[in-house]
């Protein structure tokens, strides 16, 4: 029901004075009913850029084939796998916040979860166009899947992980989109329904003809239910498969029964450090501190922390099976990521992800937005130095010293990496101009239950007790978006 | 007054509208249906809508996507041609799970979709039913078929007192997008 009061203890997830319904799609639809600032062209400018470099390389790769990279006989793969897997990872993050915690009724995703979906969807066509580029021969890339042909038919090899990769990728990617779009539709109504003219025609088609009645709604809530339900195990699957592309190989640094679990919560970890990276500027550029707060901040912070450590944990074991294995070859494979020449790509995985985090356990730097959106950035570059470690350091000092070599990405690698950056930014700045950057049916359910005024409301009603009601007042001291001075009269 | 095909209460706050809604029941007054910007909870009871069905689509679909899969990768593997690889077992059941999942979520999730909108008529380019614009933004509106021969003076009345910020008596069924 609606009209239930929260607990005092809890933290606000709406802020701000005087919020209503209406104020509420005023603030999220603002920047697609209104023109472009400046800071969305500058930002839009140097994305496209980006994407041509993108697009450039690509077509050179596929014009000269991948001899274009700096792979050799030794390093078989090096750039495009870690990128293929970095991406991959970061596109985790959203169906884990509009999947799992919806099951686990965390309603502070209800603010976040849109963003984060849409990032998810980009990060996999990212990931995609990876896969596709590395295949040497792209027009026929068809060839994983089971189709019958003129060779018997000849069918894919099942036992192989690579031909899982091909099912689960497209399996996230394609129901993420479904959850994704579904979740849109009652939001893009509210577009249509303010819009005029050829705008309104557009967003009426693109709105399926939603109109908000009561079946509509109790369809849409089994809906959304179910599909969290399927999509949590999804997304758990997904990288694990991802993981077995490398685990069920017999190489040193690959062969590994942690990887699945450590490969997920790799996952788990990069995509919140991207969705922060993106939403502390988003909330700054598009002015919605009043809808993702410091809660939001934090709560994603503490996740980072934890997922965090549990990859440093399955880093230790790795390190502690290796010894104990008594196998000569895994022993130097992980104790040369920090005495060999890739010395400092080791240094980089292991200080980024495992000890920079740490700091997140102060709470002065948990809720400190500049200091979170390095360390997210610094967890990003982390988790992309531990895919280039796991892969390439694995492969350049491979069974036989006279074949061990280094891997130097050429400028057609450089440029698919930078430019894959520049799609994932020009697809998202297209996004928040288009589309409700905020998920507005969702944070509507929020006003009456969980927002500051509804809080304050008890306050001045004298219903809770004052203890309660100082421990929730210092907990608003980190928000950016609360004035304390409103409560020192109450 | 005869022109008028239904008249619409316009709630700014959903408890109100709930309100609203025992308000008209008690007086045997049929609502025609309940348009809302946010899903709330305990309209379908009051209003009699029966629970959706789409979870039992979903187990249907899931379950065809499991066999399908599994089906599929057992006819190829094992039957139409086995192959030799390495000297393991064609029929490798662990190696056939993964794909079977993915082809169940696959499945259970575009089956309980295409479900969905097919039961409830949305599709791209479909005329949007719609009474009131405000309805998807920041009105909670209850519609009841003025043809029903209900006093509408009451309605009105009824209305105002649950806390209705506006009442409006429509001629024409849906809000023209043209």
């Amino acid at each position: 029901m609606s009209s239930h009061n929260e607990s005092i203890l809890r933290e606000p997830l709406i802020t701000g004075k005087d919020i209503t319904y209406a104020k509420i799609t005023e603030d999220v639809l603002w920047p697609v009913e209104n023109k472009p600032n400046r800071a969305w062209w500058i930002g839009f400018i140097v994305a496209a850029m980006g994407a041509c470099l993108w697009l450039f390389a690509v077509s050179y790769t596929f014009w000269n084939g991948i001899g274009a990279w700096g792979l050799n006989k030794t390093v078989g793969w090096a750039w495009d796998i870690t990128g293929f897997v970095w991406w991959v990872g970061i596109g985790h993050a959203g169906t884990l916040i509009s999947a799992v915690l919806l099951l686990f009724r965390q309603k502070w995703r209800n603010s976040i979860n849109r963003s984060a979906e849409a990032m998810t969807i980009f990060a996999v066509i990212c990931a995609a166009t990876y896969v596709v580029s590395h295949m040497g021969r792209p027009w026929l890339a068809y060839w994983p899947l089971p189709l019958p042909n003129q060779f018997g038919s000849l069918w894919v090899n099942f036992n192989s992980p690579l031909v899982w990769d091909v099912f689960a990728i497209s399996t996230y990617f394609s129901v993420s989109l479904v959850f994704w779009y579904v979740g849109l539709l009652p939001d893009i109504a509210t577009i249509r329904d303010r819009a005029t003219g050829l705008k309104r025609r557009i967003y009426s088609i693109l709105s399926f003809g939603w109109n908000g009645s009561v079946k509509s709604w109790q369809r849409f809530e089994t809906v959304s239910l179910i599909l969290a339900g399927v999509a949590t195990p999804l997304v758990l699957s997904v990288h694990t498969i991802v993981s077995m592309d490398f685990a069920t190989s017999v190489i040193p640094g690959w062969h590994t029964t942690i990887f699945p679990p450590y490969f997920v919560a790799g996952a788990i970890f990069s995509g919140f450090a991207m969705v922060q990276t993106l939403l502390l500027v988003t909330r700054k550029v598009l002015g919605l501190e009043n809808y993702i707060t410091m809660f939001h901040i934090e709560s994603m912070n503490k996740i980072i922390v934890l997922t965090g450590s549990i990859v440093g944990v399955a880093y230790l074991s790795e390190f502690f099976v290796a010894w104990y294995s008594g196998v000569e070859g895994e022993q130097y494979t992980f104790i040369h990521r920090f005495t060999g020449p890739y010395w400092w790509a080791g240094c980089m995985m292991y200080g980024c992800n495992v000890v920079m985090p740490q700091l997140f356990w102060f709470k002065k730097i948990r809720t400190n937005i500049a200091i979170s959106w390095c360390l997210s950035i610094i967890v990003n570059i982390g988790m992309w130095f531990e895919r280039f470690v796991i892969i390439v350091l694995s492969l350049h000092r491979d069974y036989l010293p006279s074949s061990w070599a280094m891997f130097y990405p050429t400028w057609v690698d450089i440029s698919i990496f930078i430019g894959s950056i520049g799609v994932f930014f020009t697809l998202f700045l297209l996004f928040i101009r288009v589309l409700p950057s905020v998920a507005m049916a969702e944070v509507r359910l929020l006003l009456k239950t969980s927002s500051e005024q509804a809080k304050k409301k008890l306050i001045a009603e004298g219903k809770v007790n004052k203890e309660e009601v100082e421990y929730y007042v210092e907990s608003l001291d980190s928000y950016d978006s609360v004035e304390q001075a409103d409560y020192v009269k109450i | 007054m005869s022109d008028i095909k239904y008249i619409l209460g316009l709630f700014e706050d959903p408890d109100e509208m709930l309100h609203g809604i025992d308000k008209l029941q008690e007086n045997n007054i049929g609502i025609y249906d309940v348009y809302t910007p946010m899903p709330i909870h305990g309209i379908e009871n009051k209003l009699g809508v029966k629970r959706s069905r789409l979870d039992i689509v979903a187990f249907i679909c899931g379950i065809t996507g499991t066999f399908t899969g599994f089906g599929m990768i057992y006819y190829m593997m094992a039957v139409d041609w086995p192959m030799n690889i390495g000297g393991k077992p064609n029929f490798a059941i662990p190696d056939f799970i993964p794909i079977t999942f993915e082809l169940t979520v696959l499945f259970c999730a575009f089956g309980m979709v295409s479900a969905f909108f097919f039961r409830t008529h949305l599709f791209p380019g479909r005329a949007p039913r719609v009474m009131e614009l405000r309805a998807s933004a920041d009105r909670f509106v209850i519609a009841i078929d003025a043809k029903k021969g209900f006093d509408s003076q009451k309605i009105d009345e009824l209305l105002k007192e649950a806390g209705a910020i506006e009442i409006k008596h429509n001629d024409r069924k849906y809000v023209s997008y043209e």
